[in-house]
């Protein structure tokens, strides 16, 4: 610890990523914190039936919270939680629902990676982030279509968002009839690299609205469309992670409640 | 760093979860300075475990035979099946005193975040045992934290189908706690499980 350093104190609003345990009743979190991105943090304690923090750093919750270390990362590298509270604990409403809680493992798992680098503030994907659990709570949309929008938003952010609307190669616009992980996503006929795929104009159709948003294409898709865009989709994010996301293979695309 | 043997000691027990490298040196000096009688006894007991200690081929409790102990005890119905994460929870449950039933022991709880899917677990197994039709009632008595949880979840989603009785912990309010202060989910889980009085 440099000489004349101290501990402040600092507060923020974040989304509990992961939760490991670390010694006795202590737990390391990684949260995605609204100013001051991805960080990990030690909470002391929490792992005692009396303590009241426990509950409000369980994975999936979005807390508010006050952090003791120093924002800019100065002095040891782990914060400490002093002291937190609920604004909404998302991971409630998975504990009934076992193939929201894998969707919402990956959608954490994927935060985390997207934030290599510790304390950068990383807000659009916060806040991404924090819409995609919402919106799995709230249980308006399948969670396999939640799960897929915000793969592919998130990896927009990331600026490697496969291509739909246009040739992944050339440009050239509109719909085309393959599509190629490896050259970006979809290729004119020109462009095409052999071992393309060829998906359904429906896949390509719902890639886009949930692109865009537009729920109402999303969540009238059929089962056969959805399945051939996770699939797409998750092949996409794979390439480009350096190392495979562990949680994407075990995700439940059952539903439950629709 | 220091030099040959205590450097090993030290990085060897520094593996061990969680012990951190000031403690590992303290464990290191401690056995450095300890009576030579002490120390064989540590030894011995850390390659007896090794050698003899193993998991018991029905609920992968530890045993030292092929069975476990609550495997092998004849006055124990088998009825009743809990299933718990690890053997720690064995021990903790048979101190209570309040279970007369078997066990069967995952070896931890469903994490996709760390890779651990149901496929990793001591799923099929407890499948196994329970489509032999002898047990009546399942306790899922998992962590509760929300790993533990949908462990759980998932767990009554594959198995009440096959007809038996699911049962889950009660998970009230800590005893000695004040009622202000339990926190969201441990209240509201109280809330559920009220019983008449
Ligand atoms: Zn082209
Ligand atoms: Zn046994």
């Amino acid at each position: 610890m440099p000489a004349g350093y101290r501990r402040q104190l600092y507060r923020d609003d974040a989304v509990v990523l992961r939760v490991q345990k670390l010694g006795e009743s202590d737990r390391i979190v990684t949260l995605l914190t609204r100013r001051h991105g991805r960080l990990r943090a030690v909470a002391r304690g929490v792992r005692r039936t009396s303590s009241r923090f426990g509950a409000r750093l369980e994975p999936f919750g979005h807390i508010d919270l006050q952090l003791a270390g120093s924002p800019e990362g100065l002095g040891s590298s782990l914060h400490s939680v002093s002291q937190v509270e609920a604004v909404t604990l998302y991971g409630k409403s998975f504990l009934t629902d076992y193939p929201r809680y894998t969707a919402a493992s990956a959608i954490c798992e994927t935060a985390e990676r997207l934030t290599p680098v510790e304390r950068e503030p990383a807000l659009r994907l916060f806040q991404l982030t924090l819409g995609a659990l919402k919106a799995l709570s709230a249980g308006e949309h399948a969670g396999s279509l939640v799960l897929d929008a915000y793969l592919l938003r998130a990896m927009a952010f990331a600026g490697w968002a496969p291509a739909i609307t246009e040739c992944a190669v050339c440009g050239t616009a509109g719909q085309h009839a393959a599509f190629s992980v490896p050259a970006g996503g979809s290729v004119c006929p020109d462009c095409r690299p052999p071992g393309s795929a060829h998906p359904s104009p429906d896949t390509l159709g719902l890639m886009s609205a949930l692109t865009s948003g537009d729920w109402a294409v999303a969540d009238a898709s059929a089962p056969s469309v959805r399945r051939e865009c996770s699939g797409l989709v998750a092949a996409h994010l794979q390439w480009h992670m350096e190392r495979a996301l562990r949680s994407l293979p075990l995700v439940d695309r059952r539903e439950l409640n629709l | 760093m220091y030099e040959g043997a205590i450097q090993d000691l030290i990085d060897e027990l520094g593996r061990l979860p969680g012990v951190g490298p000031k403690s590992a040196q303290r464990i290191a000096f401690h056995v450095l300075s300890a009576d030579p009688a002490d120390v064989n006894r540590l030894a011995t007991a850390l390659r007896k475990v090794k050698d003899l200690v193993r998991f018991c081929t029905t609920c992968f409790n530890v045993a030292e035979s092929e069975q476990c102990r609550v495997c092998r005890d004849p006055r124990r119905t088998n009825e009743v099946l809990c299933v718990v994460e690890e053997p720690k929870d064995v021990v903790a449950i048979e101190r209570t005193g309040e279970f007369r039933g078997r066990y069967h022991v995952l070896g931890g709880a469903i994490n996709p975040l760390e890779g651990i899917g149901p496929d990793n677990l001591k799923i099929r197994e407890l499948l196994f045992r329970v489509g032999t039709g002898e047990v009546k009632e399942l306790i899922l008595a998992t962590d509760p934290n929300t790993e533990g949880e949908a462990t759980a979840t998932y767990l009554a989603l594959l198995i009440k189908p096959m007809g038996l009785t699911v049962t889950r912990l009660a998970s009230g309010l800590p005893v000695g706690g004040d009622l202000e202060y339990a926190d969201e989910i441990t209240l509201g889980r109280a809330f559920e499980g009220r019983r008449a009085v």
